[in-house]
């Protein structure tokens, strides 16, 4: 009965979810660990919500299980849901009451006494810049405002895990740039456990110490951004950017002369290079002795989007078998 | 009495928070009402019909009614010619509406709005909004009953200046909480579409669908099966016409409108001795004089059981759907 305080926050196992025929979740083995920022990362229909839904108790999962800190959201949904904070895409509040209110009313729901309630919810629009704004109806509250009182919301709940579904959706991107410095601060300075789903990979790249990417209600893979990458890199060719003075017959000769090298292209001032390996100190230096001077030599490394495409098309396959089964 | 601070289970403190969250929907779903602009509407709406049969009424018994018993119960059921609706018409065709619009939009609304998930990710149980729900919609019309009956007859107290009798006030007690009862029922019933419809306008719309089937073209439908199973003309035996009667009024008991209206009847009309048919052989003998307050309400009994199982029986249908419902939008 007593809430484990392992390593891991969130845990689930074999989690299946049905919709009829449909899969949205499948066999989902998902692990968070305490005090991280996990990002689930998927396009649209990728299971990511129904996951999160599942995790609160709202969704009865077809077979598998969850534990959040080692209770099962079905069995004790309300152990669960004081544990955790739920961040909706488009979070809804009363539109005809005002922002205060609101959060009174989350207060309210959550038990906490009207001195307790005043307390945090004053400090928590304070952190999110909403104080002038606090006595006006939410109805007139921008995008950008509501997500913010929606982490103001959080903040009155106080959770040690918080889910949050899409934040940055549809907010402008000096908006974002402050919800996710926020985000951060809710994980590293206050010691929270974040978990939180998004398609949109740049964003999310800069504050998630680990992803898991979804596609088709399957985590094809998951860990920090570094390991996903030097698995890819492990498995794919690298690409190499050359460009060197000057530009002839001779130097694309040397380049392709060059073991290891697979193919080269041109692009412009660019020379493309795809080769089985690193081959840069040994392709320097060949230049060079040639007599030719290098102005830009760059490995192209794998941001979040190649990973992303990279794992979304090989899956692709998989994933519309899954949806006509 | 029991403290918090002294229960140490943690089933019990479950219930605890389960019940703070029941107190936190219920104050917010009061408030909403009182506060809406469609509430305000219809309730003035109801307050104006009252206010004018309590006019038609003062006017009617002061020509017409003058001496005879139980003149303050007169305030509230005769209706004069230039308006023909008394103040328990007014109630029984304006009260459904009013239980409808309370509640039709309680859950699909919340959808809408992205609400119902945020409120039941906070740590309450998921029946704490739905009870909440009702029980605020059940307090708030008796609020608006029990306000209007005292208004009415506070009025009309100042009009006549004839107090009324203790009986009176009880059976008008009751006739109010039998109100309160039947438009919980109609309450009840859009808390189900609400849930059953993911639109608002559908979920209305099928609330007033309802209401007016109930109200109009249940008596006709009701008729014409009787007539279809026992089909009385010229040449009917007695028992034939009997039985097309009795039919066409046990059907018609099937509607909580026809349920109501007997009801009320009964209680505010204490000269009513039976409902539906009355041999001369049972008459032979009886004495005609009004009934007591406590034959009138065992005369109704069943009616009020029968609306308050009807009631409970909507609410547990919303229940059991919305306990069972994805609470994805």
């Amino acid at each position: 009965m007593a809430p484990s305080t392992g390593k891991y926050l969130v845990e689930t196992k074999n989690l299946t979810k049905h919709y009829g025929s449909l899969v949205a979740v499948s066999n989902l083995n998902l692990k968070v660990k305490t005090g991280t920022i996990f990002g689930i990362l998927g396009p649209n229909g990728a299971g990511k919500t129904t996951t999160i839904l599942m995790l609160l108790g709202l969704t009865e999962p077809t077979s598998g299980s969850a534990r959040i800190a080692g209770y099962d959201p079905l069995r004790e949904p309300l152990k669960v849901k004081a544990l955790t904070g739920y961040l909706p895409d488009n979070v809804g509040f009363y539109q005809d009451m005002t922002g205060l209110e609101n959060l009174y009313y989350t207060a309210d729901l959550n038990g906490l006494s009207r001195e307790i309630a005043k307390e945090r919810i004053y400090t928590a629009l304070e952190r999110v810049g909403l104080m002038h704004a606090a006595e006006r109806k939410v109805g007139e509250y921008s995008r950008g405002m509501r997500q913010r009182l929606g982490i103001a919301d959080l903040l009155v709940k106080d959770p040690p895990l918080i889910i949050m579904d899409e934040p940055t959706l549809g907010i402008d991107p000096e908006g974002v740039k402050e919800l996710l410095q926020l985000i951060k601060e809710l994980a590293h300075e206050d010691k929270r456990t974040i978990l939180l789903s998004s398609h949109l990979l740049h964003q999310v790249q800069a504050i998630c110490d680990e992803v898991g990417i979804f596609v088709g209600g399957k985590m094809i893979a998951s860990g920090t951004i570094e390991q996903l990458s030097s698995q890819l890199q492990a498995r794919e060719k690298l690409q190499l950017e050359l460009q060197v003075a000057p530009q002839d017959e001779a130097l694309y000769r040397l380049c392709r002369s060059m073991e290891g090298v697979i193919e080269v292209a041109t692009e412009g001032e660019l020379i493309r290079l795809t080769c089985k390996k690193d081959v840069r100190p040994q392709l320097s230096k060949a230049i060079i002795e040639a007599g030719y001077s290098i102005l830009h030599l760059h490995l192209r490394g794998f941001t979040l989007d190649d990973i992303y495409s990279r794992y979304f098309q090989k899956q692709e396959g998989n994933y519309d078998q899954n949806r006509t089964a | 009495m029991t403290k918090t601070g002294l229960l140490k289970i943690e089933a019990l403190e479950n219930v605890v928070q389960a019940n703070k969250g029941l107190t936190a929907v219920i104050k917010k779903e009061i408030s909403d009402h009182l506060s809406g602009k469609r509430f305000l509407i219809l309730v003035l709406l109801v307050v104006v019909a009252c206010l004018a049969s309590l006019y038609i009424a003062a006017t009617t018994i002061r020509s017409a009614g003058q001496g005879s018993d139980f003149v303050f119960l007169k305030l509230f059921t005769v209706a004069g010619s230039t308006l023909p609706f008394s103040f328990t018409a007014f109630v029984s065709f304006l009260g459904p509406l009013l239980g409808l619009m309370m509640g039709f939009d309680a859950i699909n609304g919340e959808r809408d709005r992205g609400t119902l998930s945020h409120v039941l990710s906070q740590p309450i149980f998921r029946d704490a909004l739905i009870n909440g729900k009702f029980i605020a919609g059940v307090i708030v019309l008796a609020m608006v009953i029990f306000g209007l009956g005292f208004l009415t007859g506070g009025l009309g107290l100042l009009v006549f200046g004839v107090p009324p009798t203790l009986e009176e006030v009880l059976r008008i007690l009751v006739y109010l909480a039998l109100s309160v009862v039947y438009i919980s029922f109609w309450l009840a019933l859009s808390l189900l579409f609400s849930i059953l419809f993911r639109q608002t306008t559908t979920s209305a719309l099928a609330g007033i669908a309802l209401w007016l089937f109930f109200t109009l073209f249940a008596v006709f439908f009701v008729g014409m099966i009787a007539n279809a199973i026992y089909p009385v003309t010229d040449s009917s035996s007695a028992q034939q016409v009997l039985n097309n009667a009795r039919l066409e009024l046990w059907l018609g008991r099937i509607s909580p409108n026809a349920l109501y209206d007997e009801a009320t009847v009964t209680l505010l009309n204490p000269s009513v001795r039976a409902l539906g048919f009355v041999m001369l052989d049972q008459l032979y003998g009886a004495i005609d004089a009004p009934l007591s307050f406590g034959q009138s309400v065992l005369l109704i009994w069943p009616h009020l059981v029968s609306l308050i199982a009807a009631t409970l029986l909507c609410f547990a249908a919303a229940y059991y759907a919305f306990m069972r419902q994805e609470i994805r939008a």
